[in-house]
């Protein structure tokens, strides 16, 4: 290839670049921006010109952890990690094997019941609500922290199930076999050949499963109450009618999506990865 | 009662589901199942957030629960959120709640249904407690069809128009003691445009039965129109009714605030107190908002009684008051709380500790006798407990009404009806469709209660 | 098929030396079951139960009149003309923001993997919408961008001279949207950024030296390896957006014409009270999912088939 050539990708290269640069900073400015108003004061939060060097305060950060008698954030936050954790762990726990019957020993017509999984998740959560409700009022569960990571796991496991399906697939069948001549046993190639393979598409499934499991809301709003509130159904109680609230707002905020913001970015690779169905290679 | 139930085995789960979902429903009996409610020294409170709610919950732990012994826990919501996650709980009786803020449109509704603990025996042990200095309009509009009391405001209000004096004088205005509507249009196109980026008057256009339907229906009442007559028929599409709606949707469209269709309370507020309007009908509780210490607006405002057309008040009623579920396990803790917030012991320890704009004012008489409370809310205090004193919740209009309400219309079937027809309403403040269109529609769903109505 | 992707299903020889070869299919069916019957337990039963509470006039506010009706319900859902409107805004609102994103996702994605200075950065940038708590976000956009007294969107506007639109009012249903474009291009982003590279790029060098333009390698190579990654991304976000219930209840309330459908029946519990109108509605969008997910299902089938072909 001619150097001349190589100048051009070059500088294509360049402008590239720049384009990728702006279209991040758009993507990324609602957010700069919330980050900015969480550190002003209510009053400076809401004036048009935005105030941009208007004076830092951490108001809205004590606000939100509750200073002056508030109600402390903590609750809603532990039970928002509890009911994602559980939840995700519960999904790959279930998910697990059953993508095992789905890809590597597959049960007859696996792609029915793959299709069933797939279709609760298209079934509107609204119309279930009610009754849902009905049975948690009836046993006790209403506000219970464990029935929302029932209905977490079952609202992740279809995506999770296919998910791994295509991702256990992927693990060559010559090596299986291979290690079953050697004699190995079940959790051994199950350990050992299967499971570094398909790691990395287990840990972005887990990862999506988190993310969904924390941003729930509808559910939380509907079942919880003063035990089991979730850090999205406390986040709406800073909305007032009266008063000004953006700064709080967008520090609650700000706070809320940290876990998330966190585990996406430490992961982004994994996540790529993970996405690709166990393409890449 | 809580036990992790991810332990139990999952077809006894499966037919538990089946069981527990089914059984009620088919046999019809609903009560004696228990709730989650909380037991012990705690009561659990579900409010909405109003800066008076969130004080109350910031002095309870160091003096009710100092006190008494017993631990209150909060939950906040806003406006929307509160009334769905109320009626859920109360109508299942679900207990999860002791008490929830209620507002004077669900309590008779609520206690008709016998959601609700009466209050009267606890008012009766209670002298302390001093019912009697609750205004008259309150505990009326508190009042069940059985005549019991079940609920107790925390604080109350009326409504009434706020004018920027400063603005008035520069541009030789005067607002009329009793003003109409007519005048207050006129004085709105005057004063649109008096400051730079400044309109005439903000009214609220935001959709839901309690933001736009509020003010409006104040307004049809005085031009003489009503949702319904004494015997059911909806009449949306009256001459009253039409002429109301279009100089309501035609006054905020020409001199009101911009993104009207979107301002609620806490826009108008926000508007008001940034100076972007020069008027402002909405709660008497606004001024308290307004001539807070550091609001840029403080003294510099008038107020001016509700505007009229052809009655001779027309301001609403409206309160946020403590109902106790009848499904609670504490009543009388609950009672203790409720009389404690109620209280005039309160509205002192409030005005002591964070000032006395913030009291949770508009319920008691004896608060318009304290000398505290009425300094700092000079400019006001009189022209509120007017607007409470006249407001007539049980005849607004010029025609007998076939329910109670000023600004609502005292039936379960108000909150679907007023909230689909402020979103026509709405979408005609913003120009998507003409009033008359949006009425139309309007009429049409109005009918269908009508229908369910007739001969009841 | 599935003798040659999995040789480990029971065959006929082997079923024949075990004592059962009921057994035996049991053996490989048991580590589904468990997942399976969970699945069934939680989704299935509740809409047994919302259907029997659809054939009753069970208005909450009037716990003493409940009674059977029949049909009645969906005969008066059916005539409903806001549930029917309903129905258009979800299809409008899902197809738009699937669309949207997937195109920006991909546009994004072909940026990305070109090699520039700060890549890293960039795709971090470009990836937090995603990770922003939807509830929170469809907060910012309400009340912080497009609020039109104080949001960053006439403020930027303010320092150009340029008009102060009323967005949400203006434009109610393109702002619900908007703000859902931004949360799942970056998704839709990363789904096709997996798919480019997990291209083959000894072909691409080959056609490269064969004289292809950048054009026809993006047409020829990477649109056709693109397409399970576009029908993979279309799938997952319909699924999600359909469903979308946070966006619209937070910045409109489902006013101005934008109620969807999950709005409209939350309305009908919540507001309304009417728990067998509304559990007829739940019904009903039910049957017309699954007729939906149906067609939507042939789609990734499709995915299976390429799969099964490659294995």
């Amino acid at each position: 290839m001619s150097d001349i050539g190589v100048t051009i990708r070059r500088h294509r290269g360049l402008g590239y670049g720049l384009v990728a640069w702006l279209a991040g900073i758009v993507f990324f400015l609602p957010i700069a921006w919330m980050a900015l108003t969480s550190f002003h004061s209510e009053a400076d939060a809401a004036t048009n010109p935005p105030s941009f060097g208007a004076s830092l305060t951490l108001d809205g950060y004590r606000e939100f952890f509750g200073s002056g008698g508030g109600a402390s954030p903590w609750p809603a936050l532990i039970n928002s990690t509890v009911a994602s954790l559980v939840s995700t762990l519960c999904v790959l726990l279930l998910a697990l094997p059953a993508a095992y019957a789905l890809s590597i020993r597959r049960v007859r017509k696996w792609t029915d019941v793959l299709f069933f999984f797939l279709s609760t998740k298209m079934l509107p959560v609204v119309a279930g609500l009610l009754p849902i409700y009905l049975f948690a009022k009836n046993t006790g569960m209403l506000d219970n922290i464990w029935l929302l990571v029932i209905l977490y796991t079952s609202m992740n496991l279809p995506i999770a199930v296919w998910m791994m399906q295509s991702f256990l697939a992927e693990v060559p069948v010559a090596v299986i076999e291979a290690a079953q001549i050697d004699g190995a046993r079940l959790p051994t190639i199950l350990a050992r050949v299967v499971a570094p393979i398909a790691l990395p598409g287990i840990a972005a499934t887990a990862l999506i499963c988190f993310i969904f499991s924390w941003n729930e809301l509808l559910f939380a709003r509907v079942l919880t109450g003063v035990v089991a509130e979730t850090a999205p159904v406390f986040l709406t109680g800073f909305i007032t009618s009266q008063g000004l609230f953006l700064a709080k707002v967008c520090a609650a905020s700000l706070v809320i999506s940290l876990p998330v913001l966190a585990a996406g970015f430490a992961a982004q690779d994994k996540l790529v990865q993970g996405l690709s169905l166990g393409a890449v290679k | 009662m809580r036990t992790p139930s991810r332990r139990r085995p999952r077809a006894t789960l499966a037919a538990a589901a089946a069981g527990t979902l089914l059984a009620p429903l088919l046999s019809g009996c609903w009560a004696g199942a228990g709730g989650t409610g909380s037991g012990g020294d705690a009561i659990n409170v579900l409010m909405v957030n109003n800066p008076q709610m969130t004080e109350l919950q910031k002095l309870t732990a160091a003096h009710f629960t100092r006190e008494t012994g017993i631990k209150v826990n909060f939950t906040v919501l806003p406006e929307n959120d509160v009334r769905d996650k109320i009626s859920q709980d109360f109508a299942n009786q679900a207990g999860q709640y002791d008490v929830a803020t209620l507002s004077n449109y669900e309590i008779p509704i609520y206690a008709r249904n016998g959601w609700l603990h009466e209050m009267n025996s606890y008012v009766a042990k209670d002298p302390s407690y001093d019912e009697q200095d609750v205004l008259q309009p309150m505990r009326e509009s508190l009042t069940g069809d059985d005549g019991k009391l079940y609920g107790q405001p925390f604080y109350g209000e009326s409504s009434f128009l706020m004018y920027r004096k400063d603005v008035f004088a520069a541009k030789g205005l005067t607002m009329p003691a009793h003003p109409t509507w007519q005048q207050v249009a006129d004085l709105a196109a005057k004063a649109d445009g008096a400051r730079s980026g400044m309109r005439g008057i903000c009214l609220r256009g935001l959709p839901g039965w309690g933001e736009v339907m509020a003010p409006l229906t104040t307004v049809v009442n005085t031009f003489g129109g009503t949702w319904f007559d004494k015997d059911w028929t909806a009449r949306l599409d009256s001459p009253a009714f039409v002429k109301a709606t279009k100089f309501y949707v035609g006054l905020v469209r020409e001199h009101g605030e911009s993104g009207a269709a979107q301002s609620g309370f806490a826009e108008c507020l926000n508007n008001m107190t940034q100076g972007k309007v020069a008027m402002w009908y909405d709660a008497t509780s606004a001024a308290g908002l307004l001539e807070a210490d550091g609001s840029p607006v403080k003294g510099k405002l008038g107020y001016a009684p509700a505007p009229v057309e052809r009655t001779k008040s027309s301001g609403w009623l409206y309160t946020w008051a403590w109902g106790i579920q009848q499904a609670s396990r504490n009543p009388d803790k609950a009672w203790k709380f409720v009389s404690w917030a109620s209280s005039k012991g309160y509205e002192q320890l409030v005005g002591e500790t964070s000032g006395w704009s913030d009291v949770p004012a508009g319920k008691r008489a004896s608060t318009y006798t304290n000398a505290a409370y009425r300094a700092s809310a000079a400019a006001f205090q009189e022209m509120t407990k007017e607007a409470i004193e006249n407001s007539r919740p049980n005849d607004p209009g010029v025609q007998p009404r076939p329910a109670p309400g000023i600004q609502f219309v005292g039936i379960p079937e108000f909150t679907d009806l007023g909230t689909k027809v402020s979103q026509e309403i709405s979408s005609a403040i913003a120009g998507r469709q003409s009033t008359d269109s949006a009425l139309k529609k309007s009429q049409q769903l109005a009918e269908r209660i009508s229908k369910e109505y007739e001969g009841r | 098929m599935t003798a040659t992707t999995a040789p480990y299903a029971a065959t006929p020889v082997r079923a024949s030396r075990q004592p059962s070869a009921r057994l035996r299919a049991w053996a490989t069916r048991a580590p589904l079951l468990p997942a399976l019957v969970f699945m069934i337990a939680v989704t299935q039963l509740p809409f047994v139960a919302t259907l029997v509470i659809s054939f009753f006039d069970w208005n909450a506010l009037y716990p003493k009149a409940r009674h059977f009706t029949g049909l009645d319900n969906y005969h008066q859902v059916m005539t409903d003309a806001d549930l029917r409107h309903s129905v258009w805004t979800t299809v409008l609102l899902t197809v738009t923001v699937v669309l949207v994103s997937l195109v920006l996702g991909l546009a994004l994605a072909l940026l990305l993997n070109h090699r520039f200075r700060g890549r890293g950065i960039v795709r971090t940038l470009l990836i937090a919408p995603f990770l922003v708590v939807p509830v929170a976000a469809a907060l910012l956009w309400k009340h912080v961008l497009y609020n039109p007294e104080y949001g960053l969107l006439n403020g930027l506007l303010h320092y150009v001279g340029g008009p102060q639109p009323d967005w949400i009012s203006r434009m109610p249903l393109l702002a619900v949207e908007a703000s859902l474009v931004w949360q799942w291009t970056p998704f839709m982003m990363l789904i096709l950024l997996a798919g480019l590279q997990s291209r083959d790029p000894e072909q691409i060098e080959a056609a490269r030296v064969d004289g292809a333009s950048d054009w026809q390698i993006f047409r020829h190579l990477t649109l056709p390896h693109l397409r399970r990654y576009l029908e993979l991304g279309a799938l997952l976000g319909s699924i999600y957006i359909v469903q979308n219930f946070d966006a619209v209840f937070t910045i409109t309330s489902g006013g101005l014409g934008t109620a969807n459908l999950p709005y409209t029946v939350y309305q009908s519990f919540y507001q309304a009270h009417e728990n067998g109108l509304a559990s007829a509605a739940g019904v009903l969008v039910v049957i017309g999912s699954i007729i939906i997910a149906t067609f939507a299902l042939r789609v990734v089938s499709s995915l299976f088939r390429e799969e099964a072909s490659r294995a």
